[in-house]
């Protein structure tokens, strides 16, 4: 198995070669919280918090580009939504060896709802959660973040799955 | 947590992680294979029930393929990560970013 590719350096070089005079700040946290599980997972509510972009099909089942000029800022969508009428509009993934065609690769909406059906978990929340990509990490750790635990505190949810693309 | 970016997301710093060495764009697995999305999340669940201390990684097994071209070219100026449409939306995409939080709606 080769070494995982090392990002962080890998986009430096990158983007220095493409003219950008300083490097990316990657999110870097000293203290990490932890919170250990109070109850069984088959007694639990889950929701995803997402940053895969995803948006809802229209009617028609064509793409929302309204929806797609929206930057930043917290979504959510019911745990129900069929998932063919889910999409990503993100671009930002390795186009050149994958796809984003099947939603479950990277936002496990359908996964999960098997997991409830098996008893592995115990149910969903109403509701699953996304950041709309942005270019601010303040913005991020200090709207975004606490929105989205705003919700799921709203919400009664247990456990978050965290997913980018 | 379930990624393909080790180095970012560790960086970072998250309290549980599953690490798939996959593209950006499979962080929970193959894509249409059911079979193999519940073996990663699998290794989630198994993390929210045995981690007992943040920036906990645990790496799936599986690899991509035989040829780990892939690995070698993404980020390079042989493979450009975004190029045509993709570039141009990401470059409208952080100008309507910067025009709402000129005017005060971010």
């Amino acid at each position: 198995m080769s070494a995982p590719v090392r990002y962080i350096d890998r986009t430096r070089d990158y983007y220095i070669g493409q003219g950008y005079d300083k490097p990316y700040e990657w999110a870097h946290h000293t203290d990490v919280p932890f919170t250990p599980l109070t109850k069984p997972l088959s007694e639990s509510r889950v929701a995803i918090v997402s940053t895969s972009d995803i948006a809802m099909k229209k009617p028609d089942g064509s793409r929302d580009r309204d929806n797609e000029f929206s930057v930043g800022n917290v979504y959510s969508l019911p745990f129900d939504t069929p998932v063919d009428l889910l999409y990503s509009r993100q671009e930002h993934y390795d186009q050149h060896a994958t796809t984003l065609e099947d939603v479950n690769a990277y936002y496990p909406v359908s996964r999960l709802q098997e997991l409830v059906e098996r008893g592995r978990i115990g149910e969903l929340a109403p509701r699953h959660h996304g950041v709309y990509t942005g270019y601010s990490k303040r913005k991020t750790a200090e709207v975004d973040a606490p929105e989205v635990l705003r919700r799921c505190l709203e919400d009664d949810v247990d456990l978050a799955v965290m997913t980018p693309v | 947590m379930f990624g393909t970016a080790k180095d970012i997301v560790e960086h970072c710093g998250v309290a549980r992680f599953v690490f798939l060495d996959f593209p950006l764009g499979n962080s929970c697995g193959r894509s249409f294979d059911a079979e193999h999305q519940h073996q990663i999340l699998e290794l989630g669940m198994q993390l929210f029930e045995n981690a007992t201390a943040p920036r906990t990684t645990v790496q799936a097994p599986d690899i991509w393929s035989d040829d780990d071209a892939w690995k070698q070219l993404i980020f390079t100026d042989d493979q450009p990560f975004l190029s045509g449409e993709a570039l141009e939306n990401w470059m409208a995409a952080k100008q309507r970013y910067r025009d709402k939080k000129a005017a005060g709606e971010l």
